[in-house]
């Protein structure tokens, strides 16, 4: 299945949101994601891409099934534990880049580190700047959000995913407000990633030609797998 | 990056509403002020007020009346009967403390107490065309001097006249000036006894209590008893205490002792201290009002912060911050809030104080009296600005528990 033994796993995972009409945002997913694995859930609007990525990300809880991270069920743990989880093992980039605006790059990347306080000051800071240095941002580490053009304000919520070295990066339509030059840029980045380092990357997207360049994709319809494909590998 | 994560994003948001968070602010130094202000004023005047009394009139005194009207034979007899007594004459007594000396030698056993006897009346001083009616208050100079500060208070002439001048008579400043008197005129005193005397004025004094100044003549005590026709009676033992909060123990003891009503200086002014409970409560609600509107404006800037700043929270959620961290931040901006106001307070306080003790008034020519008594307490600041931290705490803890429990994913799925 995967490139590697599964760090992020789904099993029998359904939510259904309570009200007075009851509505399946997806139903029984199976799934198991391997270490290393670049996969792509895809699927019209509608069909429960984001709320799956939610599920797998711990943001919302299973009305029924469970969610393992490297192993680990995580449909027992308190909210706090399940914070701690984010917290060290994984990564989120959405559609809209969520960086602080009164904070500059460096700082925003800085944010996830300091929660976890396990690097001094120092290395924490050089850290953040290797991370800006490796998406290509450099030179504007001091540079507020507003200062940054879309594509670099992107980047740096990439780099501010990385910065605690999670085991999985969740992305969320990354290239939604992208133009196609900077979204081939995101993508390759998440190529290089989990090809590079071994990061597992998930990420929701409706564009198939982005879809095509990932190592796995699993398609959903009406909150349904219907398919998991194996993708071509690109050289 | 000294600062604390939650710390650091609290600073960043109240810094972004600069304006509002200053007014904020503001409310609470002002609420914070007007406390140390006013609690200086009032607190100042109460304890100006007792400390005056303390000094100037005894601390306990004895009289010659029992709290209960006596108990008749026949209801001892008949204890708890339905007995009802009418047309009852109660036996004529002659009034006056029985065996005086020995109860005054007894009291001067107990340590710590000075004891003075007296025999106080009424007197009418005729002076030019004038009638005053004033208490008479006979009294042994030297003794009288160890309870009360009349001595001290003496503005003209002296107490120790009294002695050496055939019938001297000592007055309250205000008397005398009703009166129209001055030291050596000679006055006509009356008394209801139906005694006439030619008594002259030795000592005019100012104790600053408008009773004493405008009521109350002082006489040796065997002139006074002369002059009501009751020799060698004293009808009033007035003690000084080392310790004047022992007084109400001390009038209780005395009165289990000898019987005779035994009333200490805060049962004398009782009305008083209870005024100062109901103008202290008022005080208190006052400054709770103008806190609780200062933390309207805390509960207003947190509240529009968080509006402003969900997507910020969301984030910060998923990234892994907890429910605590999220409560945290925005409670950290109250408390800064709180904090700063409670500082500027204490400024705006201690500035209003000193206004307060600038301004003179013409009430008097005692230059004490021209002024306000002001008491400065650190306890004040202390209060104010814990006040201050307590209202901003409430104030922030409700966005922020609103704040922590915001679902990210409902803020994601909005954004995009």
């Amino acid at each position: 299945m995967g490139a590697g033994e599964p760090v992020l796993e789904a099993r029998g995972v359904t939510r259904v949101l309570s009200g007075a009409i009851p509505v399946t945002l997806v139903e029984g997913i199976d799934l198991s994601i391997g270490r290393g694995e670049f996969a792509a859930i895809t699927g019209p609007s509608g069909s429960g891409k984001s709320s799956l990525l939610y599920l797998l990300g711990l943001l919302d809880t299973p009305t029924s099934g469970s969610v393992l991270v490297e192993g680990e069920d995580t449909s027992r743990l308190t909210p706090a534990d399940l914070a701690r989880v984010r917290l060290e093992k994984l990564g989120f980039v959405f559609q809209f880049h969520f960086l602080l605006p009164e904070f500059t790059a460096l700082d925003n990347v800085l944010i996830p580190m300091r929660k976890l306080a396990r690097l001094s000051d120092r290395e924490m800071r050089t850290r953040a700047q290797s991370l800006l240095v490796q998406l290509d941002l450099g030179d504007h580490a001091r540079k507020r959000p507003d200062q940054l053009s879309g594509g670099q304000r992107q980047r740096v919520a990439i780099a501010r995913a990385l910065a605690n070295e999670p085991r999985v990066v969740l992305a969320d339509e990354p290239t939604g407000n992208l133009d196609s030059r900077n979204a081939q840029l995101v993508f390759d980045t998440f190529r290089d990633l989990a090809h590079r380092t071994g990061t597992t990357v998930v990420t929701v997207t409706h564009d198939e030609h982005l879809a095509a360049q990932t190592d796995r994709r699993v398609l959903l319809v009406d909150g349904k797998l219907v398919g998991s494909t194996e993708a071509a590998h690109p050289a | 990056m000294a600062l604390p994560l939650s710390v650091d994003i609290a600073v960043t948001h109240l810094m972004g509403r600069r304006r509002q968070t200053i007014v904020s602010v503001l409310g609470v130094a002002l609420g914070v002020g007007f406390f140390i202000a006013v609690a200086a004023l009032m607190q100042g005047f109460q304890t100006y007020f007792r400390e005056t009394i303390i000094d100037v009139s005894p601390h306990v005194v004895v009289e010659d009346e029992f709290r209960n009207p006596p108990r008749q034979p026949v209801q001892a007899l008949y204890a708890g009967g339905a007995v009802e007594l009418r047309g009852l004459k109660p036996e004529e007594e002659r009034r006056g403390i029985r065996n005086a000396r020995a109860m005054v030698e007894a009291l001067r056993r107990m340590p710590g107490v000075t004891v003075a006897p007296t025999l106080s009346g009424q007197v009418v001083l005729r002076y030019g065309g004038v009638d005053e009616a004033a208490s008479l208050v006979g009294i042994e100079p030297e003794q009288e001097q160890r309870v009360t500060t009349l001595a001290k208070d003496m503005e003209a002439g002296s107490l120790d006249r009294l002695n050496t001048t055939a019938n001297g008579i000592v007055l309250g400043r205000e008397l005398a000036k009703k009166l129209g008197a001055k030291l050596g005129d000679s006055l006509l005193a009356v008394t209801a006894a139906g005694v006439t005397r030619r008594v002259t004025v030795e000592g005019i004094f100012h104790t600053g209590i408008q009773n004493l100044d405008e009521g109350v003549a002082y006489m040796l005590l065997k002139r006074a008893q002369v002059l009501q026709d009751r020799i060698n009676v004293v009808n009033q033992v007035r003690l000084r205490l080392a310790d004047p909060d022992q007084a109400p123990a001390v009038a209780q003891r005395v009165e289990a002792r000898f019987r005779y009503k035994a009333e200490s200086w805060q049962e004398t002014n009782q009305n008083i201290f209870q005024i100062f409970t109901v103008q202290n409560a008022i005080m208190y609600s006052i400054v709770g009002a103008i806190l609780i509107v200062a933390a309207f404006g805390i509960f207003n800037v947190i509240s529009t912060v968080i509006y402003e700043k969900t997507r910020d929270i969301a984030i910060l959620k998923s990234m892994g911050l907890t429910e605590g961290d999220i409560r945290r931040i925005f409670l950290v901006e109250g408390i800064i809030a709180g904090a700063i106001g409670a500082v500027m307070g204490w400024a705006v306080g201690y500035g209003l104080t000193e206004v307060l003790a600038s301004i003179r008034f013409d009430f008097s020519d005692d230059p004490s009296e021209n002024r306000f008594h002001l008491s400065y307490s650190l306890l004040h600041y202390m209060l104010g600005g814990g006040f201050a931290l307590v209202a901003a705490g409430l104030a922030a803890y409700l966005p922020a528990r609103r704040a922590a429990r915001l679902n990210p994913v409902e803020i994601v799925r909005g954004a995009a």
